[in-house]
């Protein structure tokens, strides 16, 4: 990590990656990677892989390279307060002082896994570097310590090699999950991403710029201001009315409602089929619901969870604030993972006072509505293949597991799960904000290498019907994991020669509802 | 020379006992942070612990009773502490030589009670251990002692070997790491040695602890065994302070970290440390964070960093 050289530490090919089933068994039938631009290489700091996902300008001279190792000091030192980290502080040190370097995490680890193995993914790696730096720089360790420790050399390779590897975990902390003392890598990544944004202002221009600023700047990371976002509502009203047959009309701001509703607001622009959905979903069953046109509460994502802890509760306050206002009784996020972790797991300690208004999935309202009979449903119009991606975020990490799969098992008569599931289903690979990061080839990346496991389950879960005589259809309650998914099935032409679709939850439910026209699901592309 | 190994076992243990209080109370010390819980959480109700769920899959969640599911958690952590069944479902070919070696020091430590309270019982209640108990107390300690130093060892001695020649391990393993193991091996080869092979008249295990406890130098302890016991003290005095600790840190990963959902009521005890917390004045130096060093984190969450256009 520390070289000086100015060259990627490794390189992958196609032949190097985890074995894939069929269709995708043969690597060199495998798209090649893009490389890097000379341009991209020239600029910035992409001395890690074969992609950059950061965008680090290289400093101009060594006193700017030694002024940013400062800065990276004085932000590790940080992380070890109390006043400036609060927030995680105790897990944090818990897994710098006990890793018993073991390595049982490493196979737990999609990434690693899919990258062959390559040492530089396995997620103690990066925890390595972090720990040898804490016991050096923030214990203040001597020859001893770097004896029982481990040295390390610090200098601005490694610091510019790091923000890129922070940027290589989905933190879906599946190794966490793993490792029998409790360390966990995951959480390194996410304190080092925090780092280098609250510190030295360092984070993905896609989370960061384009997201959670922009989400507190106009309202929406989508770049929505209300007006747009109500007008888009509308549209989709409007089209769903006439793809269904039954009025919809999508409430905002009413108050006192028994719920509101947030999106993803990247549903509106790219799915509004799952508005729509939704829509005709809390009406057929007589919720009280609203959605909120106040800066941010149309859209549920919150990127600081994946970055920066000021960013994060900036954007959950706005939420609350919302519902405060409109003094609903609830707040219900739609299919968006990290939307539901942000807002009822780790917000929870954040919203105090009159901002902790009760927050819940959206899973268990549709379950509950499915299962209550209030809708007449014909599992007959889902009678195709159909297998149910389980979003880290919503799952793992929170412990929503049974009640999407209780719908679909009642809708969908050929509902096959994907193996592993549940609390121990594989990231997309999108987790994180890869979903929509894709500067310079970082894409590439993503699909061969962190998305890889998941396309590798998906595959297997239809291996009996991979003909493109069969429909079939990836359920995958989460905007980021659709994102994801589209995106890998576009890269791997699975829609068009194997008919593999991808889409939401409550459009399967819709579909399946007799007072709606048949064919709520279009088997198009989109 | 006696006095002298009496000092470094009674000194260690009593380093040993400070240095993991103190470990353990500087994590207790530390904020409650965040919400970062792990599912499958053990204390929830049976009926979800079996899939991983959360007390989130029920509709108004806020409204239902909670009840603490402590055989959910018993049946969780007693095969995890005394079988490592994490380690042996993840991770079978490490389990193969880290379990001996747990299992070894578990002995060990049971043998240590056990001879400690026969030779308590010998000093206060001498007739109570002078029959069939005192046999039966001898046989269970020597049985235990002998298969869990053996486990210990061997464990100690496969741990080493895999941690020198596995691929996996070799770039993340410190001289530190190679020391301890030695130690293990060490300690615990010249404690076996020292035991089945010390002369006959030499005073029994029961007598040396005895002796240790009323500080009775006049029994007379083999070379071997003596160098045993004054590694394997000086070991026990060492390892609070270095991540082979993880005893101490499980706890705490799992009760406070992985486990631990307890969701945020009005004014109660969260609320309250929380409350602290948000006084708390942080000082990142990016700009968009807005800490100045004398805005609290309520002020800094709160504050709008694209205000006067964006920064």
């Amino acid at each position: 990590m520390s070289r000086e050289e100015k060259k990627p530490l490794v390189h992958l090919e196609n032949e190097d990656l985890m074995p894939m089933p069929h269709p995708l068994e043969d690597p060199a039938k495998d798209h090649k990677w893009s490389s890097l631009s000379s341009q991209a290489r020239e600029k910035y700091e992409c001395i890690l892989d074969d992609t950059c996902a950061v965008n680090v300008p290289q400093p101009k001279t060594p006193e700017e390279e030694k002024e940013l190792v400062r800065k990276f000091l004085s932000g590790l030192d940080k992380l070890f307060t109390r006043e400036n980290n609060w927030t995680f502080l105790q897990p944090l040190v818990l897994t710098m002082e006990h890793c018993a370097k073991c390595q049982t995490c490493s196979t737990a680890c999609h990434i690693y896994e899919a990258s062959g193995g390559n040492e530089l993914y396995r997620p103690t790696y990066r925890s390595e570097v972090m720990r040898r730096l804490y016991f050096k720089y923030v214990k203040h360790g001597g020859l001893l310590s770097a004896w029982q420790h481990g040295d390390i050399q610090l200098n601005w390779p490694l610091v510019a090699r790091l923000i890129e590897l922070s940027y290589r975990c989905n933190l879906c902390r599946r190794c966490a999950q793993t490792c029998p003392i409790g360390a966990d890598n995951g959480l390194v990544a996410h304190e080092l991403r925090k780092l280098f944004s609250q510190e030295m202002g360092i984070a993905p221009k896609e989370l960061h710029d384009k997201g959670s600023m922009l989400q507190l700047e106009v309202g929406s990371s989508t770049g929505m201001n209300p007006m747009v976002a109500k007008d888009n509502i509308a549209f989709i009203d409007e089209d769903t009315t006439e793809r269904t047959g039954i009025t919809v009309e999508t409430p905002w701001d009413v108050e006192g409602a028994d719920v509101l509703l947030i999106h993803n607001a990247g549903e509106i622009m790219a799915w509004p089929e799952n508005p729509g959905a939704f829509a005709l979903i809390l009406n057929a069953a007589g919720i009280k619901w609203t959605l909120s046109s106040d800066l941010a509460a149309y859209d549920a994502i919150n990127y600081g969870l994946w970055y920066d802890d000021a960013q994060f509760a900036r954007v959950a306050i706005k939420h609350a604030e919302a519902a405060k206002k409109l003094k609903v009784k609830k707040i219900v996020v739609g299919e968006c993972g990290h939307a539901h972790k942000a807002l009822a797991v780790i917000a929870d300690r954040i919203l105090t006072g009159d901002l902790n208004i009760p927050r819940e999935s959206s899973m268990t309202l549709l379950r509950d509505i499915v299962m209550s009979g209030c809708l007449t449903l014909d599992p007959s119009r889902n009678n195709f293949p159909v297998t149910l991606h389980d979003p880290c975020n919503l799952v793992r990490l929170m412990g929503v597991v049974e009640p999407q799969r209780e719908i679909v098992r009642k809708i969908c008569p050929q509902f096959r799960e994907m193996w592993p599931h549940g609390v121990d289903n594989y990231c997309c690979g999108g987790g994180s904000g890869f979903a929509i990061m894709s500067g310079n080839n970082f894409q590439d990346w993503r699909f061969h290498v962190s998305g890889r496991k998941k396309l590798q389950q998906i595959l297997n879960a239809f291996a009996d019907c991979l003909g493109p005589e069969t429909l079939k259809y990836v359920c995958a309650p989460c905007s980021n994991c659709k994102g994801q998914i589209r995106d890998m099935l576009a890269y791997y032409g699975l829609w068009e020669k194997h008919r593999i679709l991808y889409g939401g939850l409550v459009e399967l439910i819709v579909n399946a509802m007799e007072d709606v026209k048949p064919g709520f699901i279009e088997w198009e592309w989109h | 020379m006696t006095a002298l190994v009496y000092v470094v076992i009674l000194g260690s243990v009593l380093v040993f006992i400070i240095g993991s209080v103190a470990r353990a109370v500087r994590y207790a010390r530390q904020p409650m942070h965040l919400r970062w819980e792990l599912y499958p959480v053990p204390h929830e109700e049976p009926q979800r612990v079996r899939h991983g769920g959360s007390y989130f899959e029920e509709v108004d969640w806020w409204t239902k009773p909670r009840r603490f599911n402590l055989l959910g958690e018993l049946r969780v952590m007693v095969p995890e502490m005394l079988f490592m069944k994490g380690l042996w479902e993840f991770n079978r070919a490490m389990w193969a030589r880290s379990f001996p070696f747990h299992f070894g020091l578990y002995l060990l430590i049971a043998t240590i009670g056990l001879v400690a309270l026969t030779a308590l019982l010998d000093l206060l209640a001498p007739c109570v251990v002078c029959d069939t108990l005192g046999m039966g107390l001898h046989w269970l300690y020597t049985a235990m002692g002998v298969l869990g130093l053996a486990s210990a060892f061997i464990g100690a001695a496969i741990l080493l070997f895999r941690r020198l020649t596995a691929e996996d391990l070799k770039a993340y393993t410190t001289p530190g790491d190679i020391f301890n193991l030695c130690w293990f091996i060490a300690a615990f080869g010249s404690l076996f040695a020292g035991v089945f092979l010390k002369d006959p008249d030499s005073p029994s295990t029961v007598a040396v602890v005895r002796a240790v406890l009323t500080f009775d130098t006049s029994v007379r302890i083999p070379g071997l065994l003596a160098m045993g016991l004054v590694l394997s003290a000086l070991l026990t005095a060492y390892i609070p302070f270095t991540h082979m600790s993880h005893f101490i840190g499980k706890y705490f990963t799992y009760h406070s970290v992985r486990w631990n959902d307890h969701p945020v009521r009005p004014g109660d005890r969260i609320e309250k440390k929380l409350a602290e917390y948000l006084t708390y004045k942080p000082t990142w130096a990016a700009r968009h964070v807005c800490a100045d060093g004398t805005k609290t984190w309520a002020q800094v969450a709160t504050t709008d960093p694209t205000h006067g256009g964006r920064k």
